[in-house]
């Protein structure tokens, strides 16, 4: 299991309301699956549990076998940094980055991440070219250009290199063909399955849009496994 | 060491306020090291005036006063002593050398001042450098005058011009000393104190010009020829002050109360180095609230970078979230914001570091004309560094502000920035 949440209940203050209480969540290695549910039923809230940005109040929080509701802090964010790639629904750039330091960003806090870029490419930079290369962008023509004059579609394809770099076991997509219109979101979505295909990651896609369930091994409404706290079993492999 | 990078390109990414923000610090920096500089500069020049001069003698007033118009040529004495009372003081014990001065003419600016061959011989500067001839030499004729570096330099006189002295030490004089044109006999080599803007000439030359005045003006019907003047008693009657040198360092007290006490008429003796320090003393208020006002502007100039990277916070949140994500910790969004204080601050000092020599360049002959003031352009001083690290520290721990919220912020926004 790449995943597993069991018997969680979270709050972002205490004293407030529960925003998610789900009994069991369970992600094989490998899947690719879609979670779907309107905006502000608790998806990103759901990412950053998952990511160890927040811990829960009560349960435990699974990812890759390593309970990360009991890390401290600090590890809990290098855990995030080694294992989890996100590309978030738009603003995904550092503004004042160029291309290639957005895409090798995570290279620079997590050392696994870099060794691994490196093993695979000889270096980060040469990873992130690959990258980008296999995506549709040509490094060296939007070398020069900042990134904030890069279309909406390019800048996402950006963050999915930079998702990858690495070669994270993880990738947590919240939104994230919701500012592209309809035919870059198909490009998007064809670059973004073809690419966790090729690197075996697992992909958590996240969107309010249900058309696009279709296209994953598995489809979850959080309202569902959220709202009855029953959690929804699927058919896991 | 990697968030030092990311605060550089950030910072480097909003030129136009950035810039306006680095303009203020720099400014406020380089107003204080000038402050600072022109204070240190102008007591090494004070102090480098005048050496190897045990007491300075005038008619009784302040200290302060007689070493002013008698060493610095600044301001005017308020009364004169007589012949006799300087040749009587000048045969005191333990005195070994006496130096006259008459003071009250100008040429175009420059004050000319009555002195005799003996100035040359007797008189200091940093310590113990002597007066030296560039050209020519001391007085030989009762009209020969010996010009300062400056003055012979900026009015372009060479050895034999005549110049014409005026009546009074202004700028602009309207009555001439047309006369008795003196003859330029030597020009010194430059010494950085007020005799390279000294004109002297020998007292019985400055006797000459006013012997046929009565009660500060020309007496009418009476004409006395520069020719007619050299074969009369050219002796003075009054000067404005002397300088004593003695034998022995440890009489000095001594001959001080001597003088003091002489019953013959009220003078004054001053030891220079004492009423220098009593100057100071009196200036350290101003010089206090100088540094007071500049170290204002340097706080102001910090406020408004904290205001800058303070209102950037709201409309960086995404940003804060996103270096979350690739695996940021809070405490690299607070290293993020603190190294950004530190570039703005460090960027702020060099760039002040600059204008100030720029200042330097362009204000070095302005002060030096205007008030005489030389303005050497030197390394940083470590009084200099202690001022510029200081800054630098300042605006770092300022930093702490934003840099606090923005760690808050980041922890509470977590992946995701909910408003």
């Amino acid at each position: 299991m790449i995943v597993e949440i069991d018997r969680v209940r979270f709050a972002w203050k205490t004293g407030q309301r529960d925003i998610l209480d789900i009994t069991r969540l369970e992600i094989a290695a490998g899947e690719r699956v879609f979670i779907e549910g309107p905006s502000g039923s608790g998806k990103s809230t759901l990412f950053s549990l998952l990511g160890g940005v927040v811990s829960p109040r009560v349960g435990t929080v699974r990812v890759l076998q390593a309970d990360i509701s009991q890390m401290p802090a600090a590890r809990r964010d290098r855990f995030r940094a080694d294992h989890i790639g996100f590309v978030f629904q738009m603003f995904n750039l550092v503004p004042y980055l160029s291309m290639m330091d957005n895409v090798v960003l995570p290279c620079r806090f997590s050392h696994r991440r870099f060794e691994r870029a490196q093993t695979r490419s000889g270096s980060p930079d040469a990873e992130a070219r690959r990258l980008l290369v296999r995506l549709g962008l040509e490094p060296a023509e939007l070398l020069g250009r900042p990134v904030t004059e890069l279309s909406i579609g390019q800048q996402q394809r950006v963050a999915i290199a930079r998702a990858l770099i690495g070669a994270p076991e993880l990738i947590m997509a919240d939104e994230p063909t919701s500012a592209l219109d309809e035919g870059t979101r198909k490009r998007f979505l064809q670059v973004l399955s073809e690419q966790c295909d090729e690197a075996g990651v697992s992909l958590l896609f996240a969107s309010h849009d249900t058309r696009l369930g279709a296209l994953f091994d598995r489809r979850i409404s959080l309202d569902e496994l959220n709202r009855n706290g029953t959690g929804m079993p699927g058919q896991a492999p | 060491m990697a968030m030092l990078r990311l605060a550089l390109l950030s910072v480097l990414s909003r030129r136009v306020t950035a810039g306006l923000t680095l303009l203020a610090i720099a400014i406020s920096v380089a107003m204080l090291l000038s402050v600072e500089k022109v204070r240190r500069d102008a007591r090494g020049a004070f102090a480098n005036t005048i050496s190897g001069t045990d007491l300075v003698v005038g008619a009784r007033s302040g200290a302060i006063q007689l070493l002013l118009y008698s060493v610095f040529r600044i301001g005017n004495a308020t009364n004169n002593i007589s012949w006799e009372t300087y040749q009587d003081i000048g045969n005191f014990p333990r005195v070994l050398w006496t130096v006259p001065i008459s003071l009250g003419d100008s040429h175009r600016g420059f004050r000319v001042m009555g002195t005799s061959g003996a100035y040359f011989e007797h008189y200091r500067y940093a310590r113990t450098e002597t007066l030296q001839f560039g050209s020519g030499g001391p007085f030989v004729d009762v009209f020969d005058a010996v010009l300062g570096a400056e003055v012979a330099n900026r009015l372009g006189y060479a050895l034999g011009d005549k110049i014409i002295v005026s009546h009074g030490a202004g700028d602009v004089s309207f009555v001439d000393h047309d006369d008795k044109p003196f003859r330029v006999a030597g020009i010194l080599r430059p010494t950085g104190t007020p005799v390279d803007r000294t004109v002297h000439v020998s007292v019985e030359g400055f006797t000459a010009m006013h012997i046929d005045w009565r009660a500060g003006a020309p007496m009418p019907g009476l004409t006395i020829t520069a020719d007619d003047a050299r074969g009369m008693d050219l002796t003075p009657k009054t000067i404005t002050a002397f300088l004593v040198g003695l034998d022995r360092k440890i009489a000095i007290f001594n001959v001080q109360r001597r003088i003091n006490e002489y019953s013959e008429e009220p003078v004054l003796a001053i030891i220079p180095g004492v009423a220098l320090q009593e100057l100071w003393d009196l200036m350290s208020v101003a010089e206090n609230l100088l540094r007071f006002v500049s170290a204002m502007v340097v706080a102001t100039g910090l406020l408004g970078m904290l205001t800058v990277i303070l209102s950037s916070l709201e409309a960086r949140r995404r940003e804060m979230a996103v270096l979350r994500s690739v695996g940021a910790r809070p405490l690299h969004v607070f290293a993020l914001f603190m190294s950004e204080a530190m570039v703005f601050a460090l960027v702020g000092a060099a760039a002040g570091v600059i204008l100030l020599y720029v200042a330097l360049l362009v204000g070095q002959p302005i002060v030096a004309r205007e008030f005489g003031l030389h303005l050497p352009i030197a390394l940083l001083g470590p009084g200099d560094w202690w001022i510029i690290a200081a800054v630098v520290a300042a605006g770092t721990a300022a930093g702490a502000v934003p840099a606090v919220r923005a760690y808050r912020l980041s922890l509470a926004d977590g992946l995701s920035m909910r408003i």
